[in-house]
């Protein structure tokens, strides 16, 4: 096919490469039926097209339109004082790239980020030149996620938002203090400003949609933003709290969670041997699942004497050990949202149960048959007023060790949980590598 | 010893026929002991009886199905026939005679077995047919596009309006190799096709460029600190990793462009002089 020059390869690979520490997976939050005369649909539980041998879920063509950056964030590989080969995508290439790789079901659709380039204003410009050309030359349907450039005019954002399903802003740090030391040329307003503006197009745009029927869609899927876990002394409480806040005060879509991996060597971050902190991302990810979906608050996990989570336990069980009093509670009488405090049941289950719950009596047999796991939750509940057969109540101590789930965890799939974001029953699939969040 | 209860039902393999051993059974009041389809294992010495495919029966049994149980019943039994679940007609009997007895809260009756079998037939089966929607890989011949799946249940029925809806504008083909039939949309139509086999043509270049292209993104993408194989096989179990192009050999991929650029060489040492 013509338009495929010898060096898109190279392109690619340096372009997908830089992008690749971003962790947003997913290509959620909006439904939308195909088109006479364009290409594409999007479904709102989002689709996992592949998955990389870091276990990762590949749903978007996820890449910079260029990685040369006028910037000197001290974590980032594109820093421009990092000594490393630069390119950029046009805006064709792009497109036609995009396009070809969805034609053949290999994405759901594209992920554009960028370095920036001369100005936040231009790099933008550069960004909307891609989307319009795939939107109105290509008819390109698909999903589109964008991150958008924090000091950009609100007039680029406002047009790139018209393009885009999802928009984000990374925080990357989650406070003042690391931002001024780490990255110099951002501030906390030149971040919360567009996040604001965006959650406030996106609130103007559902009113304008029922009075113009025909007006266009802004961010239709939300924003959502990243975290980066481990490159600065913030503790869990200080970042669980960021995200609940910023779920509720910009109603974001989405928080991830990034574990550092040291890419520079540098005083002010640990050192480039350094693990990343995969086990305390996980954590913070089934926490963050916790304030979305189960109901729980930020100071309810976390508090100034324990800031940080227990590697050991996961949040819930954390949670339930240390409230033991709440406990047990009987399965055939229990509230929805006191069911999906039991460690070990979870959305799935607790609608089951409660299902079941109309037709009959439920008994611990009758869980298991229902495909409820009780290896957690037996010790937390009771059926017809009975414990479990045999049951022996252990102490709190025995408690957390048959509680722990460190031995049989896996890395890298915390950001999994995402490919199914609104209905939470569709997850099943994806608690397989998960099994303490059941 | 001879037992008037065995009795064994044949039918055509429809889900039209099944629905007609399940009108037959109330009819004569009797309770086949299995429902097998002329091509299924038969031991030697049972007798089946033969349940023609009646449209008119059958309807009434599908209607009363919606009336007498309830529409999620009747969603639930549609499904079920295209789960890869052994003896998936016996079970389906076997919830209707409940569903008639119960009515419409047999769907809650989680905690019982024949229920509780069905419903995890069929949860298996939607949610392959989800991976699908992500797993189908395309090659694009010119104008058509074409892709070989292998599932274990009969995913294409819940498929084909995901990818017909996508890609309306496209002329394409999903080739399910396990159960031999064809998603065949063209035209704005769709339809369920056999294929007994299913040779295809040779790709071309840029068929090739693209998939060398995908493969190469597949690679770079993942981050080498995170390594995790256990963790991606666990989501991608290695049964659906032969449709792949992106775990696919090197060779079967890239087979073409190779032969084209030995020609080209050739031409080009011809030329030397
Ligand atoms: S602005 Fe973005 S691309 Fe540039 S150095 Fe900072 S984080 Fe990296």
């Amino acid at each position: 096919m013509e338009g495929i020059g010898i060096d898109i390869y190279d392109k690619l690979m340096i372009l997908s490469d830089s992008a690749k520490y971003d962790v947003a997976c997913t290509s959620s939050g909006v439904d939308r039926r195909g088109k006479q005369g364009s290409i594409g649909s999007a479904a709102k539980a989002g689709i996992c097209h592949s998955f990389a041998a870091d276990g990762r879920c590949i749903s978007l063509l996820k890449v910079l339109m260029t990685n040369i950056c006028i910037y000197d964030c001290k974590y980032c590989i594109n820093r421009t004082s990092n000594d490393t080969k630069r390119t950029a995508f046009t805006p064709s290439e792009l497109a036609e790239l995009t396009v070809n790789f969805y034609r053949r079901n290999y994405i759901e659709g594209l992920f554009l980020s960028s370095g920036v380039i001369k100005s936040p204003n231009y790099t933008m410009e550069q960004m909307i030149k891609a989307l319009t050309l795939l939107r109105e030359v290509y008819h390109f349907n698909g999903y589109i996620h964008v991150k958008t450039i924090p000091g950009a005019d609100s007039e680029l954002v406002t047009r790139l938002g018209l393009l885009a399903d999802r928009m984000s802003v990374n925080i990357e740090l989650p406070s003042q203090e690391s931002l001024k030391l780490l990255a110099p040329n951002k501030t906390k307003d030149s971040i919360l400003r567009p996040m604001g503006f965006i959650s406030h197009k996106i609130q103007e745009n559902s009113s304008d949609l029922v009075k113009f029927r025909h007006a266009s869609k802004f961010v239709p899927a939300g924003q959502s933003t990243q975290l980066i876990v481990g490159a600065t002394p913030d503790t869990d409480q200080k970042i669980l709290t960021l995200s609940e806040g910023l779920y509720q005060k910009y109603r974001l879509k989405r928080v991830f969670y990034s574990a550092y991996i040291p890419v520079a060597e540098h005083t002010l971050l640990p050192s480039v041997d350094t693990k990343p902190p995969l086990l305390r991302e996980h954590r913070l990810y089934q926490a963050d699942w916790l304030l979305r979906f189960y109901g729980f608050k930020a100071n309810e996990l976390l508090d100034e004497q324990t800031p940080n989570f227990n590697l050991q336990v996961d949040p819930k069980c954390n949670w339930a050990i240390n409230h033991l009093e709440q406990f047990p509670i009987e399965i055939n009488k229990a509230p929805y949202e006191m069911l999906l405090r039991v460690p070990g049941i979870g959305v799935t289950s607790a609608m089951r149960i409660l299902t079941a719950r109309k037709s009959s009596l439920i008994d611990f047999a009758g869980l298991k048959k229902m495909g409820v796991v009780l290896k957690r939750a037996q010790f937390f509940i009771t059926c017809k007023g009975k414990v479990m057969n045999q049951l022996k109540i252990p102490s709190d101590i025995t408690l957390k060790t048959l509680m722990s789930d460190q031995h049989k965890l896996l890395t890298g799939f915390a950001e999994q949980l995402s490919l199914f974001p609104d209905p939470p029953m569709t997850r099943e699939d994806v608690s397989q590598c998960l099994t303490e969040q059941r | 010893m001879f037992d008037r209860a065995e009795i064994v039902y044949e039918y055509d393999g429809s889900f039209e026929g099944l629905m007609c051993c399940v009108f037959e059974s109330f009819a004569l009041k009797e309770i086949p002991s299995a429902i097998r389809t002329p091509s299924d294992q038969q031991s030697l010495f049972d007798t089946a009886k033969w349940i023609e495919t009646d449209i008119i029966k059958s309807d009434r049994v599908y209607k009363s199905i919606a009336a007498k149980i309830s529409v999620q019943a009747q969603e639930l039994v549609t499904l079920g026939f295209w789960t890869n679940s052994p003896q998936k007609e016996l079970l389906i009997y076997y919830f209707l005679r409940l569903g008639y007895k119960h009515g419409s809260k047999v769907m809650s009756m989680l905690t019982d077995d024949t229920v509780s079998t069905l419903q995890k037939a069929v949860h298996h089966l939607t949610s392959e047919s989800h991976k699908f929607k992500g797993f189908v890989r395309f090659s694009v011949y010119d104008k058509v596009m074409v892709a070989v799946i292998e599932p274990k249940n009969f995913v294409l029925p819940l498929i084909a309006d995901h990818f017909c809806d996508r890609f309306r504008n496209e002329s394409f083909m999903i080739y399910d190799k396990t159960h031999k039939m064809a998603l065949v949309y063209q035209g704005q139509e769709a339809k369920l096709i056999d294929i007994d086999e299913l040779t295809l043509p040779e790709v071309d270049k840029s068929e090739v460029e693209y998939r060398r292209l995908w493969k190469q993104f597949y690679q770079t993408i993942a981050i080498e600190e995170r390594y995790n194989p256990k963790c991606r096989m666990t989501l991608m179990p290695k049964r659906y990793w032969g449709q792949l192009t992106e775990l696919g050999k090197d060779e079967e991929l890239y087979n073409v462009s190779e032969k084209q650029q030995n020609l080209s060489k050739q031409a080009i040492r011809s030329f030397e002089p």
